[in-house]
């Protein structure tokens, strides 16, 4: 008969079991070092309207955004007016956006800036498929990150008939369209956080 | 630093090869006012720092870990589950979840390049290996899902035995399925049907709602139903917590047999002592325990095949495999009107007979898949029926390790006071000596 501190099969096996599923955990965690979000592709969009209706946010974390910078500043504004709208002005009848969230501003003749309200705009897509067919594709869809709850299947990636959304990195939270890249390449974000993070430091 | 440069040298290449600038339909004007366009507005995520997460979670177990086993205080308990309702269900929105972190984990088993950030993984591992430890102290006050229900059950009723053991076999075809849909890329199923998380986030869809809003109504009387008959996260920590090394016991000295607390348990998870004078003889148990052995191929065979013909209709799950459906019964002229998918499909590039040949090729692996999920369901259908046929013995009311939640009801209804310690034993010689 051994005196021995006896360790207990069933000790051994609880303890071996938790090193095993950590040592698991660390190999199959280490691959997911880069979060990431979900974003969607403006190439691949067909303004179907389910980012508006598909979210599991009320409204929609989706929304639309402008690139500035390729936006023709036209007066008879695709986005803007319904087709076949009666006058060029601001009057809520020849409005597009349902909810009235483009705000247009006269800059200098003959141009205007269009505007988005973000807590007004519900993702519809209306204006971009205005925008795409009458314009030059400045505004677009993206997914907001200060809203996005970041699901684990997102429900509209799930819904989306053109496959639009993926996960991408942190890095290239969004899809931006430039003068540069024309309307397909993501753009780094150079967003208003990241900018002491990596980008200008080097 | 390297890797920064690397990166930078990798985009501006990237940028070059795509020197084609865009043709834009309007010329971009050029200001004469000398207006700036404005900034975009990109903000990124602001996501409270996985370790908060992970400490809350581990604090809260511990917690939960000491109430039950040390304190034995069911009000603690309650109050753990009223912070974890606030805290993971309403100020986290339900997300991550351990629940839901066991299909990233699952997912990453089965794709190689699909990778599980740390906090998933400790979600899904730390309430397991509390498990091992201590019984299913998580599902006791920490899991959100858990406390709002646990907080609806006004007035529980015990099932019946038989009702209970035939509707706890849904949590592992829950778990199947899960399992099913993630190895065919059909997605997530159990954040799909989360039935709470729409209370959690305020804003849901109607059907989420609804069986969030049955489910409630219903555990007022059969304390929480998707713990007990759903939950397919319950199945693993149910595994783990059969090992459990302490576990809650009812009594915290030797039990007396009155049987007080036979009825407290709303989730049936009381072992009653066995009789000794036994109903069944012990040859008559063997030989049906040999019965069920030898039946057990042929039970698991049957699922497998019943899985496997059904196929068909489980591959419907997968949204191409429906897509290719219906674009095949519009070109059939069988609907007169197309669907914004089958638009989209049409404004593809794909060809109908790609598509066609990607879903018969889902359907392909439906079929291996729900045959392994029908005999995965047929060994567990053997594996209850053979824990049924086992007689063990047992002399004193305890806690089923498997089915126990450590709610911590029990304790209350048990009259056998514990141990007394020294110091106790101190304090009633003086008081009595005060006394006389």
């Amino acid at each position: 008969m051994s005196e021995k501190p006896k360790i207990g099969r069933r000790d051994f096996m609880r303890v071996a079991a938790t090193v095993a599923a950590g040592g698991g955990a660390w190999a199959v965690a280490r691959r997911g070092d880069e979060a990431t979000v979900w974003q969607l592709d403006p190439a691949k969009c067909v303004q179907c309207g389910r980012c508006s209706t598909n979210c599991v946010l009320n409204p929609s974390a989706v929304k639309c955004v402008h690139s500035f910078q390729i936006c023709g500043y036209c007066d008879l504004c695709g986005a803007y007016l319904q087709p076949g709208a009666k006058a060029r002005d601001t009057g809520a009848e020849n409005e597009l956006c349902p909810v009235g969230a483009i705000t247009r501003t006269y800059i200098e003749d003959p141009f205007y800036q269009y505007t988005i309200d973000e807590k007004l705009c519900v993702g519809c897509g209306k204006c971009v498929k205005g925008c795409n067919v009458f314009g030059n594709g400045s505004l677009y869809l993206q997914v907001k990150h200060d809203l996005c709850v970041g699901c684990n299947e997102c429900l509209i990636a799930r819904n989306c008939p053109a496959k639009a959304y993926e996960r991408v990195p942190v890095r290239t939270a969004y899809l931006l369209k430039t003068r540069d890249n024309g309307v397909l390449v993501p753009k780094l974000n150079l967003g208003t956080r990241l900018d002491s993070g990596t980008g200008k430091q080097g | 630093m390297k890797s920064r440069y690397f990166a930078a040298a990798a985009l501006l290449l990237f940028v070059l090869a795509y020197e084609a600038k865009a043709q834009f339909r309007f010329p971009m004007p050029e200001f004469e006012s000398g207006y700036k366009h404005p900034e975009m507005n990109t903000p990124l995520p602001a996501r409270i720092p996985a370790a908060v997460d992970i400490t809350v979670l581990f604090v809260a177990l511990a917690v939960t870990a000491w109430a039950v086993l040390k304190s034995r205080s069911r009000s603690m308990v309650f109050l753990i589950a009223i912070f974890s309702l606030l805290y993971f269900g309403f100020y986290r929105k339900g997300c991550v979840c351990p629940v839901g972190s066991l299909q990233n984990v699952v997912n990453a088993i089965i794709d190689r390049s699909f990778g599980v950030p740390i906090i998933v993984m400790a979600f899904f591992l730390l309430p397991l290996v509390f498990a091992v430890y201590f019984g299913r102290v998580f599902c006791a006050a920490v899991c959100p899902l858990g406390a709002i229900q646990e907080m609806c059950a006004i007035s529980p009723i015990q099932l019946s035995r038989p009702v209970e053991i035939t509707l706890g076999l849904l949590p592992y075809a829950y778990l199947g399925l899960t399992v099913l849909s993630l190895a065919t890329g059909t997605g997530f199923l159990i954040c799909r049907y989360d039935p709470f998380i729409g209370f959690f986030r305020q804003g849901a869809s109607f059907n989420m709602f609804l069986t969030g809003g049955v489910l409630l109504l219903m555990g007022i009387f059969v304390a929480r139903p998707y713990c007990r008959f759903l939950c397919p996260y319950g199945v693993l920590l149910r595994w783990a917590s059969l090992f459990s090394k302490w576990h809650a016991s009812i009594t915290p000295a030797e039990c007396i047999q009155c049987r007080l607390c036979e009825s407290s348990c709303p989730y049936g998870a009381i072992v009653v002592p066995t009789p000794d004078d036994r109903s069944v003889d012990r040859r008559t148990g063997a030989r049906r325990l040999g019965l069920l052995l030898l039946l057990t191929p042929v039970i698991v065979g049957t699922t497998a095949w019943t899985g496997m013909t059904a196929h068909k209709l489980v591959a419907r799950l997968h949204p191409t495999v429906r897509l290719a459906e219906r674009v095949a019964a519009e070109e059939q002229g069988r609907f007169a009107e197309t669907t914004i998918d089958t638009d989209a499909f049409h404004a593809g590039k794909q060809m109908p007979a790609e598509l066609y040949a990607d879903a018969n090729a889902i359907k392909q692996q439906f079929k291996y898949a729900s045959a392994w999920f029908g005999a995965f369901m047929g060994l567990v259908i053997c594996g209850k029926l053979i824990r049924l046929s086992v007689i063990r013995k047992s002399s004193d009311y305890e806690a089923d390790r498997g089915a126990c939640l450590s709610c911590a009801r029990c304790f209350a209804y048990c009259p056998v006071v514990g141990p007394i310690s020294q110091s106790d034993l101190r304090q009633e010689c003086l008081d009595k000596h005060a006394q006389s």
